[in-house]
């Protein structure tokens, strides 16, 4: 009689395991299908874009023949490099205050809950806000503002990642360099942050990674610019809003186009996620 | 009760010493000597408080907000937990080594001028005396004259924790405090580290937490047993080990409890 209860037992577990099993494969496959699906389509017209001019000449004006996205490829990288130059310190420095100095103190819980609050926030919020207190007191689009609009997406992303990279320190090194008679200023940046140096990079490739496709707070800022520009106080061309202007134009080198700037973009958010996984595991090995 | 000793000079006089992590009391009136150029051991099941009354010897308890010390702690004539000291002085004069060795992310070399750096401004050639000085009082000098360059995580677990000894030496305090310091070693490190402490008597005062019992009576000049916070038995090694005065330790280093 107990035999045959436990057996029975065993046979319904076995049941009910092969059943999650099952469930949780297929939700794997359909994941991945879904990715896949979309990889594809993008590799098989964004390939056909892609040439060398696509590269060396700027957006076609409408119904002329050819063109490229040296201008939008230009722009972005003017946008995302000020932002980054912007938002590194910014980041890297709350991240730090809120793990060496602030820790459970009034100022440091408020700075997290408003962190996050940044970082759920839709970004189509944070353009039209930029939009209201900069374009609309300047009177025009310009680079200036985008950047300021994709820094409010990257501060946080490096305030938090900074953060939690410092507390992954073990905090018997904080201890050791204070046992040495080291002030708190130089624990953190010696000793702590050099510890959690590779993480903080990870942190910073994937902020990068994350505004690079931004485009609703691009709209509301930079707009665009149909000739190459470098001038960051004029609208710029940048590759999000050229995508979606041309995706939907009835041009069909726009088109192509488009496609084209979105397999670039999701090219370099894969090489610096590949880069990111690559300094995180550096880190992780020692 | 107090242990005394007079004959001795005292580098620290603890008085009514008590501390709480909040509302939990870790130390309950703590009173004891610890004598200059000698090695004082403190033994006791895990959570007695050994570890606790060594961290309130340099402050460390000060980094976290909710812990708090009550009582008197004379270091050489100033009371170490006037709210008014200036901890980053009192921890360069009185050193640590923690139970887990914690090399710095630099290299060997760096991971001993970055103590020296903060008190003194020394020349090129004096910081490289100054390194091999502590290198070879903590006895890793041979092993790491060729590869002062590279990392201090390159070193084994026994050489990184005599680097981190050489490190807190190099400031030349006049206590060491060593939390464990070999109860993450292996036996052959862990007898260098014994010779270590033996050797750095001569210059130091040296308070050691340890959980080897034969590692006390090895190298320590007087014990302090410690349970639930209280200070049961203190008096010098021979006489804790061999003649104590109360059951509780008896039956602790007996191994009959704990």
């Amino acid at each position: 009689m107990d035999m045959q209860n436990t057996s029975l037992l065993y046979r319904r577990r076995k049941m009910v395991n092969s059943i999650g099993l099952t469930l949780s494969m297929a939700a794997m496959v359909l994941g991945l299908v879904v990715l896949l699906w979309i990889l594809s389509v993008l590799f098989a017209n964004g390939l056909a874009a892609l040439d060398w001019n696509m590269f060396t000449q700027s957006t076609p004006a409408p119904g002329t023949e050819g063109g490229g996205l040296a201008n939008a490829i230009y722009g972005s990288l003017l946008i995302v490099g000020f932002t980054i130059l912007i938002a590194t310190p910014i980041g890297v420095f709350a991240g730090v205050y809120l793990a060496e100095y602030g820790d459970q103190s009034k100022t440091a819980e408020l700075t997290r809950f408003v962190t996050d609050i940044m970082l759920s926030a839709p970004s189509i919020v944070l353009g039209l806000f930029v939009y209201a207190i900069f374009v609309a007191q300047v009177g025009h689009f310009s680079g200036w503002a985008g950047t300021i609009a994709l820094s409010l997406i990257a501060i946080p992303v490096m305030v938090r990642t900074t953060e939690n990279m410092l507390r992954l320190v073990p905090p018997t090194l904080r201890e050791a360099a204070f046992g040495l008679g080291a002030p708190r200023w130089k624990v953190a940046t010696f000793i702590t942050l050099r510890a959690a140096k590779s993480g903080v990079i990870t942190g910073l490739l994937l902020a990068i990674a994350r505004i690079s496709g931004e485009t609703a707070p691009l709209l509301f800022t930079a707009l665009n610019n149909q000739f190459f520009s470098s001038d960051m106080s004029k609208p710029i061309a940048n590759l999000p809003v050229v995508i979606y202007q041309f995706a939907m134009s009835p041009y069909d080198n726009w088109v192509r186009l488009a496609w084209g700037g979105a397999l670039l973009i999701t090219m370099t958010v894969l090489v610096l996620n590949i880069l990111a996984r690559v300094f995180f595991r550096e880190k992780v090995a020692g | 009760m107090t242990a005394t000793t007079p004959e001795l000079k005292n580098a620290i006089e603890v008085r009514n010493l008590n501390f709480y992590y909040g509302k939990f009391q870790g130390l309950k009136n703590i009173n004891l000597d610890i004598a200059e150029h000698k090695v004082t051991a403190f033994i006791g099941p895990s959570g007695c408080g050994k570890s606790t009354l060594l961290r309130t010897l340099n402050r460390m308890y000060s980094l976290y907000p909710g812990q708090r010390a009550e009582g008197e702690i004379n270091f050489y004539g100033t009371n170490v937990l006037d709210p008014k000291q200036d901890l980053n002085l009192l921890r360069a004069r009185i050193g640590m080594v923690f139970q887990k060795p914690t090399p710095f992310p630099m290299s060997i070399y760096d991971n001993i001028a970055f103590g020296v750096k903060l008190y003194e401004n020394l020349s090129k050639s004096d910081m490289d005396d100054r390194v091999e000085w502590a290198l070879t009082k903590s006895a890793l000098w041979n092993e790491a004259k060729d590869k002062l360059n590279q990392s201090g995580l390159s070193l084994s677990g026994g050489q990184q924790q005599r680097l981190c000894i050489a490190r807190s030496v190099a400031v030349k305090p006049k206590v060491l405090l060593l939390d464990e310091p070999t109860s993450a070693l292996d036996p052959i490190s862990t007898g260098k580290v014994e010779e270590l402490v033996h050797e750095l008597k001569k210059d130091y005062t040296i308070a050691i937490v340890t959980h080897n019992m034969q590692q006390a009576a090895r190298c320590s000049d007087f014990t302090a047993y410690m349970y639930l916070g209280n200070l049961v038995e203190y008096g010098t090694t021979e006489q804790i080990f061999f003649k104590p005065q109360r059951s509780e330790t008896e039956d602790y280093i007996t191994g009959r409890f704990g």
